[in-house]
């Protein structure tokens, strides 16, 4: 199952210092247990946005290295481009080590979308094709309903959208196996959030 | 993207001051108070959610906020926008646990509460409300549509952070209801009410029949890969089901106690009466568990059966690739619990397999395939070679270049590396192949290669395996061009025109044999090239790029990794090799900045290492160690590997380590370095400044003085020579370049050494101790000990003093 998904910055951006990079969005499913030791729900939850962070700079290092690597320059898509800028996307995936940010050996697979990365962290055993897929379906949505390409602060304000997203594609950190017909059902309640 | 007018609306969000919190708070109260709850409470909704989740630390919100908040999350009356909004605002904060409980669990609301449970849960304790909640209404007889479509979601996610939260009976009973739903879902599609048009009225259409993938009529039951217009509840459930199957087998079932019958056998009968299909009757009488397991395992041979169908949308040919992954993983596990299974299990997998080899777009569905057969050949006396061939054989030279395969099949090696090691003949041989995935994508998948390289180590293979270590930065760059040739691609990067030439000299026929042997999928062919030199030229310009300079900077731990496990289970004969490849390679590096200086660190060390281990390698290499040390050239180049075989010639030539090490052996390596010492410190009026430390002079110093202890007639020579070196350090070239320490520390050093040189047993005890004698017993043992030996002497001076003349 997936532990969290992240939505953040990844290259360098001009509002943010080197090396930074901020959480736009963060959704957990997996209940901090704080290993078991008994902490305060506070400093759970500050371990929890810490561990958070820690991913999104590993993620960030990696799109920086494979971008550098592929030495593809990066396309500049705008608004109304999303399909594009989908197409061009990278995507990979590392895994986190033993247990030290969530138990079990945690696979992290991020995708870039110019200066965003749509990031996973799953469980050890994941089917990661279908984690890929899902991936790039929420990335659509997101993409599409937020106007992420464009300069817009949707994304912070209106995150409700992107949790009504997850709340079809991702119940609980669930990877479904959604074929064109199940999607198109969910797709229609997504977009239909929202208006009354 | 993220633009400076999001970035000042976070930094907004931190940084609200508590009075305008407090009032801001307020007027959300209000609003949400009012009759109608507009636009404005989800504007006011939304920017409290921002305000909470901006920063890391907690902000607390009044408690009539909270509770109001809590009302609104549980009524099922409320808009959806207000339920997800409520829900993400709580999970931000924190409840207390009594509150948790207090939630009620309305079906329609059940998932929207279970979010924020499930955030705030740090103990088994606090769910367990919600998972009563949940399997209550699995138990009672109501209708799909009165379940929360998400109850599976959610006990999934409970049972993997706290798997013994059920009890057996609670396993079964779950597992009961996900066989009905797997296997008993409804063939129809589900009604859809269709407007009909402007003029006619709205009616409900008679229900189709669902069709597969690829528009063929579907005759056998519902899974996740039949299509319908819209789907029945129990249609969606059949989806949600499949979904967390694996999970749950994983948990419950692989604990590999075996079943007994219980008397469950009765309700099993009643509560499959709703639903019968053709299954063998007998399966009705399994206990849920291995019912559970028989159905799962029906649905993935269907499944399987069904991924062979050419799928009308992409979005359906991805999903059946998911599909047979899922598929044969779950068989797996289950052919794992009852070896029963094997026997069914494997014609399907074996066809698949001969379906989907070939195939690039499939490779990844391979992986639980080869894992499968990892698991399950043996039981069933199948053949697995062939599998393995091409898997090892071809998958790493075809699709090196694809992220998500490198890492599935390095996991895959990872997980089964013992296995493999022991089962798969061509396992060892083909990390030639393996190594593209990290030449390829280094800093991606160093640290899963650190833990693989002991398993593809082995005796026969272990010196060309370092070779291909210390070529692997040419590896990369072969593939790179070869990669860029395949591509035809002809976009400029940065380094267009660089690369443009090396990749005129990748096609050139004359060098086909140098990159054949480079990007060669198995080991055997031979340690390493005479031409290697060649390809290290032809690929020079190569050497600036990213992927390139990457992979260099993984290579010393790699170093690292193999000497630390070969030293291990090297015999005598591979250590004389290791130390030969040693002596050859650090001369024959592909130039990378940085990596020729990094590469000697890690030798240096390991030089070390092996002659500690095995001291006789000194005599046994004594000609090639001569060779290396006689030549100045050697210093300028590699001055810290000269330094360090300098010292272990001083420490390791010697009779006490080797009985073959002879006079003349001593004093030929005294000679050279001797000669050696001469020319660089060469004091003249042209002489330029050293280019090298200080370290090398007082190192070859006292390696002279130790081999002049070892065969005493050296001695004399020894000493003039270091009475010369104060003249050396105080030359002027030599104290422009060194620091004044530095030069005051090789004095004193000749110094001291001239000394010692004048009582020769005491020198040797210093410089030329025999071996041991840094172990306790030197100094414990009453018999040999040095503390006796002297309180010996002393006695017997003191004994016989009236003898002494006075």
């Amino acid at each position: 199952m997936v532990v969290c998904f992240l939505i953040h910055t990844v290259s360098p951006v001009n509002a943010l210092s080197a090396g930074e990079s901020r959480i736009l969005y963060a959704r957990v499913f997996r209940p901090e247990t704080g290993d078991a030791r008994d902490f305060t729900p506070e400093q759970r939850r500050l371990m929890q946005k810490e561990k958070l962070h820690i991913v999104a700079r590993q993620v960030q290092s990696a799109v920086t290295l494979s971008l550098e690597a592929s030495g593809n320059p990066c396309p500049e898509a705008v608004l109304g481009e999303e399909a594009a800028a989908l197409g061009e996307a990278e995507c990979g995936v590392f895994s986190l080590g033993n247990a030290e940010l969530f138990p079990d050996r945690s696979v992290v697979l991020w995708l870039s979308v110019q200066s965003l990365a749509f990031t996973l962290v799953c469980g050890p055993h994941e089917n990661l094709l279908l984690a890929e897929g899902t991936i790039r379906n929420i990335a659509r949505h997101c993409l599409e309903e937020l106007r992420l390409l464009g300069p817009g602060t949707e994304m912070l304000l209106k995150s409700d959208r992107v949790d009504a997203t997850l709340h079809r594609l991702l119940p609980h950190g669930q990877l479904l196996f959604l074929n064109h017909r199940f999607a198109f059902t969910l797709d229609k309640e997504i977009a239909s959030y929202g208006s009354k | 993207m993220y633009s400076v007018a999001t970035e000042s609306l976070i930094k907004q969000a931190r940084e609200i001051k508590e009075d305008e919190l407090q009032k801001f708070y307020g007027r959300v109260f209000k609003q949400l108070h009012a009759k109608d709850l507009g636009g404005d409470t989800v504007d006011s909704l939304q920017r409290l959610r921002l305000i909470l989740s901006a920063t890391k630390y907690t902000r607390e919100i009044p408690s009539d906020l909270v509770t109001k908040l809590q009302t609104i999350l549980c009524s099922s009356s409320c808009p959806e926008q207000l339920h997800v909004l409520s829900c993400s605002i709580l999970r931000e904060i924190f409840l207390s646990v009594s509150s948790l409980s207090n939630l009620s669990h309305d079906n329609r609301t059940i998932s929207y509460v279970a979010s924020v449970v499930l955030s705030q849960a740090g103990k088994k304790e606090h769910v367990l409300p919600l998972c009563h909640h949940l399997l209550k209404s699995l138990e009672s007889r109501l209708s799909e549509g009165q379940i929360s479509k998400h109850a599976l979601s959610i006990l999934s996610r409970i049972i993997s952070v706290y798997p013994d939260i059920l009890t057996d009976d609670q396993v079964n009973l779950v597992s009961r209801k996900m066989v009905d739903w797997l296997r008993y879902a409804s063939m129809q599609q589900g009604a859809s009410v269709s407007s009909g048009g402007f003029f006619s009225a709205p009616r409900t259409r008679q229900p189709a029949p669902l069709t597969e993938v690829d528009g063929v009529v579907t005759g056998d039951f519902f899974t996740v890969l039949c299509v319908g217009q819209s789907y029945t509840d129990d249609q969606w459930m059949n989806m949600y089901t499949f979904s967390m199957i694996r999970n749950w087998l994983l948990t419950y079932d692989t604990d590999g106690t075996s079943n007994a019958e219980t008397d469950d056998r009765s309700e099993v009968d009643s509560s499959v009466m709703s639903m019968v299909s053709a299954t063998s009757s007998s399966s009705r009488l399994l206990p849920p568990k291995e019912r559970l397991r028989e159905k799962a395992f029906e649905y993935c041979q269907r499944l399987i059966e069904q991924s062979d169908r050419k799928a009308l949308k992409k979005t359906d040919t991805e999903l059946q690739k998911a599909c047979i992954v899922e598929a044969v993983s779950i068989m797996d596990i289950i052919c794992g619990e009852d070896p029963s299974y094997v026997y069914r299990a494997f014609p399907c997998i074996k066809a698949l397999y001969g379906r989907l080899n070939g195939d690039l777009a499939y490779t990844r569905a391979l992986l639980p395939i080869a894992q499968f057969y990892l698991n399950h050949s043996e039981t069933a006396a199948v053949d697995s070679e062939v599998v393995f061939r091409q898997l090892f054989g071809h998958c790493p030279a075809e699709q090196f270049n694809e992220p998500m395969l490198a890492f599935e099949f390095t996991q895959f090696c990872l997980l089964n590396a013992s296995t493999l090691q022991t089962r798969v003949t061509g396992y060892r041989q083909s990390f030639p192949n393996l190594l593209k995935f990290l030449a390829w994508n280094s800093p991606g998948l160093i640290s899963e290669f650190v833990e693989l390289l002991p398993s593809l180590l082995a005796p026969d293979t272990a010196i060309e395996l370092l070779h291909t270590i210390l070529d692997l930065p040419c590896l990369a760059a072969a593939l790179d061009l070869q990669h860029r040739s395949a591509c035809y691609q002809t976009s400029w990067d940065q380094q267009g025109a660089k690369v443009a030439a090396c990749l005129d000299a990748f096609r050139q026929p004359s060098h086909r044999g140098l990159f054949l042997y480079i990007l060669r999928p198995e080991a055997g062919t031979g340690d390493t090239i005479d031409r290697l030199k060649m390809l290290h030229e032809i690929l020079a310009d190569m050497a600036e790029i990213p992927r390139v300079v990457r992979c260099a900077q993984v290579i010393p731990v790699l170093l690292h990794v193999y000497f630390n496990t070969v030293t291990q289970m090297a015999d005598q004969k591979l250590m004389n090799q290791l130390m030969l490849v040693l002596l050859e390679r650090s001369s024959l590096l592909y130039n990378i900045k940085k990596f020729n200086a990094e590469v000697q660190r890690v030798f240096s060390t390991h030089l070390q290492t092996l002659c500690k281990l095995y001291p006789p390698l000194i005599v046994d290499q004594s000609r090639e160690l001569l060779d290396f040390a006689s030549s100045p050239s050697n210093i300028y180049s590699k001055e810290d590997f000269y330094t360090h075989v300098v010292w272990v010639i001083g420490e390791y030539l010697s009779v006490s380590y080797d009985p073959r090490c002879s006079v003349e052996l001593i004093t030929s390596f005294f000679e050279s370095l001797e000669a050696v010492l001469f020319e660089i410190t060469q004091v003249r009026q042209s002489a330029s400044p050293p280019s090298f430390s200080p370290r090398l002079i007082t190192v070859l110093m006292t390696t002279l003085a130790k081999l002049a202890t070892r065969s005493q007639d050296l001695i004399p020579r020894a000493s003039l020579f270091l009475s010369k070196m104060r003249l050396f350090a105080r030359s002027a070239p030599v104290i422009a370049c060194y620091s004044e320490e530095d030069t005051e520390e090789i004095i004193t050093r000749a110094h001291e050494l001239i000394n010692l040189l004048k009582l020769p047993n005491v020198a040797q005890f210093v410089l030329a101790p025999a071996a041991g004698v840094d172990g306790p017993r030197w100094h414990r043992d009453t018999n040999t000990s040095l503390p006796q030996s002297m309180r010996t002497v002393s006695t017997l001076l003191q004994r016989h003093s009236s003898l002494l003349p006075t």
